[in-house]
């Protein structure tokens, strides 16, 4: 009935829903929709890296993102350009210098294309042990911090005069996405992570009115996005993870009209 | 008596300077439990930055500050929380503490907003959403309160009755408190310690010490010095309506 092959990338999609629904709405949260973009960008850095000096490429990935985190807040204190300059800055120039890497590199065959729009059918055995070990640690780590997290979203002040904590929980969120990258990275790609991150939670935010259902639907958004995508690109023969982006819109679509229904039955 | 009385907040000699120019400096005060501290001052002298410095929101400060309790509630004076976000009333209650439903409510019934529970932060008034801010505040019964301008925006029956709550919370509570406000009546009414900032400590003592100081005549004008004689009289009929609310 269905390949293995297909139930691999079932498997590895549902683990990325599950991880990208929760950390995706505070992604919103915090406006760092650009940021995670940024971080996704470098991701190729990161596997050009990972080739030239034979490493785990997840874990050269998950290194360059926070190498690239950490270079950002140094930029932070030292110009006075907006965050969203420097954020443009460090995606493109990452990205290009990973390109140029690439171009060195004219022993290795490459796919670039499967780098970027990720390749989902091709998920390995060893794949989905690293998304599913990977993805329960992140979450049972989100879990752990998400109050202070939380209060260090609201207000930082806040947070900070109540003995929370804010600048280590905004440093482990930022190393939580930098891991989310690192993983999956083979499945959706980097153009499509950010996809995944921000479209259910922005389509959650639509239909929710606390953090906690918002998270949820997120979590059933990002799978629904999933189920749809990786069926019709079967049906279809359509590229995956884009596949799997063009449902997430969808959805996002239909739950602007759910909006629009809510507040004509109020009145 | 008086000395028995724990120490929850020292602060020595403290400032902060932002690219190179002093907000405020050599500030030094103490809270002890039950008691009132306020700072007073015009725009811009450094109220709310000594609030932040007495809480620890700055890193680079000069001075010290000693906090002998980690039960503390703040009620900042702005708070720009991002709108985009869904988070009911009750949901920001329990921000930074585990609070039971009934702790909730009884804390939101003090400020008088009970009925907004379930209500969207987003879709509160300013002067409702004020009233949240000081329940969250004292929900988790802290030790030391700081409140900066907390009556802000609170319709003037609303004024009156939230800083009775205020007094009563830190009489019965023994809760202590450092309280920035505007409404020089209601500092001189309540509190048992003033600073009068200007950049700087201008004055300081108690309330009767501190509207005869010349610097504060200045501060004010010579009106605000009239201010006692009200308070004096407003005194007595606070305490009549204090009895009221006891009976509640």
């Amino acid at each position: 009935m269905l390949d293995d092959f297909f139930i691999r990338a079932l498997l590895a999609g549902i683990g990325i829903a599950l991880i990208t629904g929760p950390i995706g709405c505070f992604v919103i949260w915090r406006r760092l929709s650009f940021f995670a973009g940024t971080l996704a960008h470098s991701a190729l850095l990161g596997v050009t890296m990972a080739l030239v000096f034979e490493l785990n490429i997840a874990l050269s990935v998950f290194l360059i993102s926070a190498v690239i985190a950490i270079f950002l807040l140094q930029l932070q204190t030292k110009t006075n350009l907006p965050n969203d300059a420097l954020l443009g800055l460090l995606a493109h120039s990452s990205l290009a210098i990973g390109l140029v890497i690439i171009g060195f590199l004219t022993t290795i065959r490459f796919d670039v294309m499967g780098l970027l729009f990720g390749d989902i059918l091709a998920v390995s055995q060893s794949d989905l042990l690293l998304i599913w070990g990977g993805g329960i640690f992140i979450l049972i780590i989100l879990k752990i911090i998400w109050k202070p997290l939380f209060a260090s979203t609201i207000n930082y002040d806040l947070a900070k005069a109540e003995g929370m904590n804010p600048d280590r929980y905004n440093a482990i969120f930022t190393i939580l996405m930098a891991a989310i990258i690192a993983i999956s990275i083979k499945i959706v790609g980097l153009l499509l992570i950010t996809g995944m991150l921000i479209i259910p939670a922005a389509l959650a935010r639509n239909i929710s009115n606390n953090p906690v259902q918002m998270s949820l639907l997120s979590t059933i958004g990002g799978l629904l996005s999933i189920l749809i995508g990786l069926f019709s690109s079967l049906k279809f023969n359509t590229a995956s993870g884009p596949s799997i982006i063009t449902a997430a819109l969808l959805l996002f679509l239909i739950s602007l009209i759910k909006i629009k229904k809510f507040s004509e039955l109020k009145k | 008596m008086e000395n028995k009385k724990k120490v929850l907040l020292k602060v020595e000699n403290v400032g902060v300077s932002m690219n190179d120019k002093s907000l405020v400096k050599g500030v030094s005060f103490e809270v002890k439990e039950g008691e009132i501290v306020t700072l007073i001052g015009p725009n811009g002298s450094g109220k709310s930055t000594t609030a932040k410095i007495a809480l620890g929101i700055y890193k680079k400060i000069d001075g010290k500050v000693k906090t002998y309790t980690n039960k503390i509630g703040y009620v900042p004076q702005k708070i720009s929380i991002d709108w985009t976000l869904p988070i009911r009333v009750s949901d920001f209650m329990t921000l930074t503490e585990e609070l039971t439903q009934d702790q909730i409510n009884i804390a939101l019934n003090l400020t008088g907003v009970e009925h907004l529970k379930n209500k969207s932060l987003s879709n509160l008034s300013g002067g409702e959403f004020q009233r949240v801010l000081i329940a969250r505040a004292i929900s988790k019964q802290p030790e030391l309160l700081v409140l900066d301008e907390p009556v802000q925006g609170v319709d003037f029956k609303g004024e009156i009755a939230l800083y009775e709550l205020i007094k009563k919370i830190s009489d019965k509570m023994k809760c202590g408190i450092l309280l920035i406000s505007h409404d020089l009546h209601v500092v001189m009414s309540a509190t048992d310690y003033v600073l009068c900032l200007n950049g700087h400590v201008c004055c300081s003592g108690t309330p009767h010490h501190v509207v005869q100081d010349s610097k504060y005549k200045e501060l004010f004008g010579d009106r605000a010095s009239n201010i006692l004689s009200l308070y004096e009289h407003k005194h007595d009929h606070t305490h009549s309506q204090d009895g009221t609310i006891d009976q509640k």
